[in-house]
């Protein structure tokens, strides 16, 4: 299984990074040495073997309906990189 | 002499007696840090004015007699992903540069809950990644054994730190090795509890199935000790374990007479540096003039478990870094190309060639087409690992090997390419896909570099892992040695 620059491209899309023409030659290399040390993997017969999904005995953690302490709007902007009238300012959305 | 040159109990006797205050505790890490960082790079953020004001704090309470925490007036270091209030937390990223956190994680509220004194943040593999602390974009951390070679990582900010003696104690995180591998490069005693023993509320995510927090001490002892202050269910993190937390402190007994260790060939093969293997196998008949009996054994997959924790751990890293677009935090960079153009130039900026590489790979192996040949796969080899180590527990006590394959190794040798360095963590990968707590404790040298020994548990027993890394440790005299700096 080889990935092209075109799959490396494809990707990067996905992940929201933009990736310059040798960044996007040099992952490619990369990835398709990591993909085939991980093809590795084929060699085990995992027909009847159940996923990890959780290494615990977990079970869905619920509490009651209580309002609780929360942040203040001030809080939550502290970080804002733009802000107006206590929201998160973004480029435009819709056209 | 440093007064960090004390045991923990003697320090405590000290401050008690009046011999020594809380302030004086502090200056003194302050400036060992102030003389030894610049050599070193463990901190990037200093809370020279909070750790200040906490010992004067302090300093009261002593003279109030009111009742003290664990941890009281000892220097401590935090791994800069685990997130303090009102202290820059930057996961040595570009991205986060300027973040300022408006909460506490709940491992350095137990800190301060201890009386423990934040000293600073420390320097890491940016989010994590990475095994050598090259990959911080505010400069790699120097391994203080050798300038010349690295600490470790991710969590080699938080190893170097104790090492230098500029602080008492730290927390690191780890993934799949990042804190008992930088343990063992460094000299240090480093513990990677049981999955969901110690909260992740805080830490900011790589892997969320694989993540913990954990110490970073000069002796098991204080492990002991830190453990035992952060330990604990959370009802903050809903993979926070409900299990009793014993008293580590009355495990530390000395004894381990009967004790059954297994030792995995796999641990000792090919891959490893014979140097390491014949101060591990020296390590071993310490052991046995104890009373332990060891055999070898097979853990059969351990071959697949870097390939199984690459796809996993770069998976669940693509899908926790997709939060940081730019929006509400972070270093935003807003060109006026519109919204998507936001989001690639910000985290393109932003975040360093390793992270933007783990990204990718977990994306491309989450996205359709390749999840079942990729992640799922992964998961199910993840199961088979955990069986070989489960199917041993039920014959052994421990499992006993090194730590890391070799000694430290010198800065820029390993960065041309990411699979070299990917396989520094084929002895600490395992035991993370396990779940299974783990302690890394010096056990010798090989080329003046320190040599870790790494003992592995039962899910849940840090008594039993802390008990025998406690009697070697005191049988030897490792841990007194330190480097000149």
């Amino acid at each position: 299984m080889s990935i092209t620059v075109k799959d490396v491209q494809h990707v990067a899309k996905l992940a929201r990074l933009q990736l310059s023409p040798e960044e996007e030659a040099t992952f490619t290399e990369q990835m398709n040495a990591i993909l085939q040390y991980a093809e590795k993997l084929n060699e085990l017969d995992t027909e009847n073997v159940k996923p990890t999904t959780h290494v615990l005995q977990v079970s869905n953690v619920m509490r009651d309906d209580v309002v609780k302490e929360s942040l203040t709007q001030e809080e939550a902007l502290l970080n804002a990189p733009d802000d107006e009238d206590g929201h998160f300012k973004v480029p435009a959305v819709l056209e | 002499m440093s007064l960090f040159q004390n045991r923990l109990p003697e320090v405590h006797r000290m401050l008690t007696a009046k011999e020594v205050s809380v302030s004086e505790l502090t200056e003194e890490s302050l400036a060992i840090t102030a003389e030894r960082d610049k050599k070193v790079n463990a901190f990037l953020t200093l809370n020279e004015e909070g750790a200040r004001s906490t010992a004067r704090a302090l300093d009261d309470k002593l003279a109030s007699g009111a009742a003290r925490g664990l941890l009281f007036g000892l220097p401590a270091g935090i791994k800069d992903n685990i997130v303090t209030k009102g202290l820059r937390t930057t996961c040595a990223s570009q991205f986060l540069k300027d973040f300022q956190p408006i909460y506490n994680a709940t491992v350095a509220s137990k800190l301060q809950q201890a009386d423990a004194v934040t000293i600073g943040k420390l320097n890491m593999d940016e989010f994590a990644m990475g095994g050598s602390n090259e990959n911080s974009s505010f400069g790699p951390v120097r391994n203080p054994w050798d300038l010349e070679r690295v600490p470790g990582g991710s969590s080699g900010g938080s190893a170097a730190a104790v090492a230098a003696g500029e602080v008492f104690f730290s927390l690191g995180s780890d993934t799949g090795g990042s804190i008992r591998q930088p343990a063992s490069y460094c000299g240090v005693v480093g513990l990677k509890p049981t999955y969901g023993l110690v909260s992740r509320y805080g830490l900011v995510a790589f892997a969320s199935s694989l993540d913990q927090i954990g110490p970073l001490t000069r002796n098991v002892e204080d492990s002991a000790y830190v453990l035992q202050a952060i330990a604990g269910y959370d009802a903050q993190d809903s993979t926070s374990a409900k299990v009793e937390i014993p008293d580590y402190l009355s495990s530390l007994t000395g004894d381990v007479s009967g004790l059954r260790i297994a030792v995995p060939k796999e641990y000792l093969g090919a891959g490893v540096d014979a140097s390491v293997r014949e101060t591990v196998l020296s390590a071993l008949k310490v052991l046995e003039g104890m009373g332990a009996v060891w055999e070898e054994v097979s853990l059969p997959h351990t071959e697949y478990a870097v390939a199984a924790y690459y796809l996993l751990s770069s998976s669940e890293a693509s899908s926790n870094l997709a939060r940081f677009d730019g929006v509400r935090y972070g270093a935003r960079v807003d060109e006026g190309g519109g919204l998507l153009d936001l989001y690639l130039n910000s985290r393109s900026r932003g975040f360093g060639p390793e992270v933007k590489r783990r990204i990718m790979l977990g994306t491309y192996a989450l996205s359709s087409g390749y999840y079942d040949a990729y992640y799922l796969k992964a998961q199910k080899v993840r199961t088979l690992i955990k069986q070989d180590f489960d199917d041993i527990f039920k014959k052994y006590d421990v499992v006993i090997g090194p730590t890391a394959p070799t000694t430290a190794f010198k800065l820029g040798s390993q960065t041309e390419d990411p699979l070299t360095m990917y396989l520094n963590d084929i002895l600490t990968i395992p035991v993370s896909l396990a779940g299974i707590p783990a302690v890394s404790v010096p056990c010798g040298f090989a080329e003046g570099m320190p040599v870790g020994l790494q003992i592995i548990g039962k899910e849940f027993d840090e008594s039993t892992i802390l008990r025998v890394a406690h009697a070697f440790e005191q049988n030897t005299d490792h841990h007194k040695q330190r480097p000149q700096l």
